[in-house]
């Protein structure tokens, strides 16, 4: 049956695909909750088939599979095939399998919306898409599922399009997206150039063929740009923070568990080509850890219970940046699993508390929901325990695995790791900060809001997600890497994770940092009983640009987007009109001039045709003559 | 010899009578100049053996075609002169340039006396002899097609210059 | 000196040129007809002169559909020209001028 699932590993893409269509045609006829049951089946369908279809993975006696599925541009070495290695089994069993559980919980969320069908075609498009992602086996097939998702991030931050903020949410996100794609795309044009095709198997195999230091170093460099824009690192994370205006549903999965762990997924898959440039790599880890550092200080001052966990998963995509960049892929992507585990949860969770409050969102206007949502309140524990890097929960396990690989490079490498250590310790604070506020303390809601749990089918997933947040890390740990083993054949250039008394050495310093961090946290703000911030760290200018996320939209709005309007009221109002329609304009009327002109040539009588019909022939006559033809 | 007198002779008749056709002022001495030429030319047929198509030359053309001519004259009014005033004066010293330039270059082509290129001769080692005999054989073997489409051109053509002449223009039931 | 062929064709040369000049020249339709019947007995001549030459029937069989094409014409062209006369009381081509542009 595996060999089945693997031949026809395209199936993991059709289920969704067809949930998809059936519900965009027959949506409303099938109705809620139907529409979303079916939803939910075929995305789990998908999963039931990767898991099949990764059983000889896990023996270890699988090789990788390559399935062809059509001929596509051949010229661009550009055919439909799909990929099946452990590193798209992981990435399908994660998007599959946390996908699931959430379109489960949609049907909770989602409930009584008028357009609830409709949301669903865009969930399973959604997964469709992230799936064609995953398993590509060529640059061009990733790149259209690549756009699918952005199209589909697009279709579901701005589903309450009513609403102006969604629809501009959702604008800023996909243009946002195009400019990371322009890098991409040239990137790609350089690979095509260079080993004149797309094809993974023979661009990744042994790349340093045809690629020269300097060409791999910018082709990692404009990977990179993409994969900045899609996984929201500096300088194109802008749009992720917005993006919260979406249902959450559509902010744990797309824009916490899978679109946005892209990049890394990316990265992770030209781990040949990054190897052959250290300069490339080193940006990424860079760019991945100064994010994690920047995004945890805003964090720190959000007060919008979905903004703390945008700007966390900005955070943590730095981490798996950090992870990629040292050539530690099985961390990063380990990272990437745990990171999917906990900030589901997170979100869905405080999808449960939003819908539990009545659409309440600001933080300072809770507290003491502990005793109201039980369920709720034990699985955001932890999550947040799990996030912090505590043992034995997923995130300790899989930060502390990057935090040990970078330390273990030396040099330029440490001070990375000291920027990660301390985000872990701010990372710690905030997640503390805002599961104090949510949950304990004295009530601080507005009157006429009945906070009560959420119906089962919501809180079922956050259960699941909790289970895997506790136990998830224990697949990869220095008593068994698990997950290295497994991850082996689809990374050639591994360094394998640290061992020894350094890793627990530095794992009980990242630790301890985090107790710290919580402890902080706690003290602070376990005694708020008024609906707004008590302690500001003594610098409340420091902490308004923190909360305003240092005024970094408006720094791009004069920038770039003042002068573009400028660029684009001239074309419309100069070059359109003067130019174009000068050109369309004119044409006609020297066609008419002509025409004009030539007119008197009919002048209607018969004798001057006669005389041009006359000199005509004898033209024709003394020609032949001359050119003694016939 | 006797060929020699004839085409001096019957040649200048013919020329005369063009001159006629385009100069006289006159559309029935136009019409007479043209049967002469018609009459000189037959004459010329027989000279060189085509004595069937002589016959029907001023038969039907000198004959039929030239009466119908008339006829029409007749009808359009004799005593009409044309209006003389000239209406595209720039035309006048071009048509004579034009006349000549005609001439000089057919006269160009027959000094030329190149046959090579003509197709689809029989060769044969004497002149054929035009009779009524020879051109009807040609005529319905090789030729029958040609035959038949003239036949059918003839019958559309009779009808159709009874339609123009039956139908009156809507003027005339007007006035 | 022998009449050859080429001295029938250089007569015709002649009538076709004079019959085309006399189109160019009168104003007259019916005349300009016989202008072109003038043009068509001149290429009957070539013909049957080029038969002579080339020792083949075909030249006189070429008269004959000539002659029966021209016949064919003059009928239409001159139902034609009663046609336009009894509408316009002139015979002048010159009046015939509605087609310009």
């Amino acid at each position: 049956m595996s060999e089945f699932f693997i031949r026809n590993i395209w199936l993991v893409i059709l289920l969704p695909a067809i949930g998809t269509v059936v519900l965009h045609f027959f949506g409303r006829r099938i109705g809620q909750p139907i529409a979303g049951w079916i939803a939910s089946t075929m995305i789990g369908l998908s999963f039931f088939v990767g898991l099949i279809a990764a059983v000889p993975l896990f023996q270890g006696t699988a090789e990788a599979h390559v399935a062809h599925v059509f001929n596509w541009i051949p010229a661009l070495g550009a055919t439909a095939e799909l990929l099946w290695d452990p590193l798209s089994a992981l990435m399908v069993l994660v998007v599959a399998g946390v996908g699931t559980l959430i379109h489960i919980y949609a049907i909770g969320y989602m409930h009584g919306d008028e357009r609830f069908t409709r949301f669903f075609v865009y969930m399973n498009l959604f997964a469709t898409s992230m799936l064609t992602l995953v398993l590509a086996n060529n640059f061009a097939v990733l790149f259209v599922g690549w756009e699918l998702v952005g199209l589909c991030s697009y279709l579901l931050i701005s589903f309450w399009y009513v609403r102006p903020s969604a629809a501009a949410a959702g604008k800023k996100a996909f243009i946002v997206n195009r400019i990371g794609d322009f890098g991409f795309l040239i990137g790609l044009m350089i690979i095509f150039s260079t080993f004149g095709t797309l094809s993974y198997t023979t661009v990744l195999d042994d790349p340093g063929k045809l690629l020269g230091a300097g060409t791999a170093t910018a082709v990692g460099l404009l990977l990179l740009v993409g994969a900045t824009g899609k996984s929201a690192q500096l300088p194109l994370y802008v749009w992720l923070p917005d993006a919260m205006e979406g249902p959450t549903p559509v902010s744990a999965l797309i824009h916490a568990a899978t679109m946005v762990t892209a990049g890394v997924f990316m990265i992770a898959r030209t781990s040949s080509i990054y190897a052959l440039s250290d300069t490339a790599s080193i940006v990424v880890a860079t760019i991945g850890a100064l994010t994690a550092f920047y995004a945890a200080t805003i964090a720190m001052a959000q007060t919008d219970i979905k903004r703390v966990l945008a700007y966390s998963t900005i955070s943590q995509l730095g981490y798996m940046f950090l992870g990629v960049g040292s050539a530690a892929y099985v961390a990063g992507v380990f990272h990437l699993m745990t990171h999917a585990f906990f900030k589901a949860l997170l979100f869905l969770g405080a999808g449960a508390v939003i819908h539990g409050m009545s659409d309440e969102q600001d933080i300072l206007k809770m507290g003491g929901l502990w005793s109201k949502m039980k369920t709720t309140g034990v699985t955001m524990a932890v999550a947040t325990l799990a996030i912090s890097g505590i043992p034995p929960f997923a995130g300790f396990w899989s930060k502390d695995e990057i935090l040990s690989s970078a330390f273990a490079r030396g040099g330029w490498w440490v001070v990375l790791w000291a920027i990660g250590l301390v985000t872990a310790g701010l990372t710690a604070f905030y997640m503390t900060r805002w599961f104090v506020l949510t949950f304990l303390g004295e009530p601080r809601w507005d009157d006429g809001i009945h906070p009560h749990e959420a119906p089962k089918v919501m809180t079922v997933p956050l259960m699941v997600l909790a289970a895997l947040a506790t136990v998830g890390g224990l697949i990869n740990t220095p008593f068994k890497a698990g997950l290295e083993h497994f991850l082996e054949p689809s990374f050639k250039h591994l360094t394998s994770a640290p061992a020894g008394a350094t890793v627990w050495l530095l794992a009980a310093v990242s630790v301890a940092v985090a107790l710290v961090g919580i402890g902080v946290a706690w003290r602070l703000y376990s005694r708020t009983d008024r609906a707004e911030e008590t302690w500001t760290w003594s610098i409340p200018a420091l902490w308004r640009r923190m909360g305003h996320a240092y005024y970094m939209d408006d720094v791009y709005g004069t920038l770039l987007v003042a002068p573009g309007k400028l660029v684009a009221a001239w074309s419309a109002f100069v070059f359109d009109k003067k130019v174009i329609d000068g050109i369309v304009n004119g044409t006609g009327t020297i066609v008419r001039r002509i025409g004009a002109a030539l007119r008197p040539l009919q002048s209607g009588f018969v004798r001057s045709y006669a005389l041009t019909i006359a000199a005509g022939a004898v033209g024709f006559v003394i020609w032949f003559l001359a050119t003694g033809g016939l | 010899m006797t060929e020699l007198v004839l085409f001096f002779l019957f040649g200048a008749l013919a020329i005369v009578g063009a001159l006629a056709v385009v100069f006289a002022k006159n559309p029935v001495r136009s019409a007479m100049g043209l049967i002469l030429t018609m009459l000189s030319l037959a004459v010329f047929y027989v000279v060189q053996s085509a004595y069937f198509v002589a016959a029907v030359q001023v038969i039907v053309y000198a004959g039929a075609v030239m009466t119908l001519f008339l006829f029409v004259i007749m009808l359009i009014g004799v005593d009409r002169s044309e209006d003389l005033k000239e209406r595209i004066p720039w035309q006048r010293p071009l048509r004579y340039v034009l006349g000549l330039v005609v001439l000089g270059v057919v006269v160009a082509v027959i000094v030329g006396n190149d046959w090579s290129w003509v197709t689809g001769i029989s060769n044969l080692t004497e002149t054929p002899v035009g009779s009524a005999e020879a051109i009807g054989e040609g005529l319905f073997t090789k030729w029958v097609l040609p035959f038949e489409a003239t036949s059918l051109l003839l019958i559309v053509a009779a009808v159709g210059a009874i339609a123009l002449a039956y139908f009156p223009a809507k003027r005339k039931e007007r006035e | 000196m022998t009449v050859t062929a080429g001295w029938y064709m250089t007569l015709a040369a002649v009538l076709f040129s004079i019959g085309a000049l006399g189109i160019l020249m009168r104003r007259n339709a019916v005349v300009m007809f016989m202008c072109i019947e003038l043009m068509l007995n001149a290429v009957n001549l070539t013909f049957i002169a080029a038969g002579q030459e080339l020792r083949d029937l075909t030249g006189q069989l070429a008269v004959f559909f000539v002659l029966v094409v021209a016949a064919a014409e003059v009928v239409v062209g001159l139902a034609i020209i009663v046609a336009v006369f009894r509408n316009r009381k002139t015979a002048s081509v010159d009046e015939f001028n509605e087609l310009k542009g």
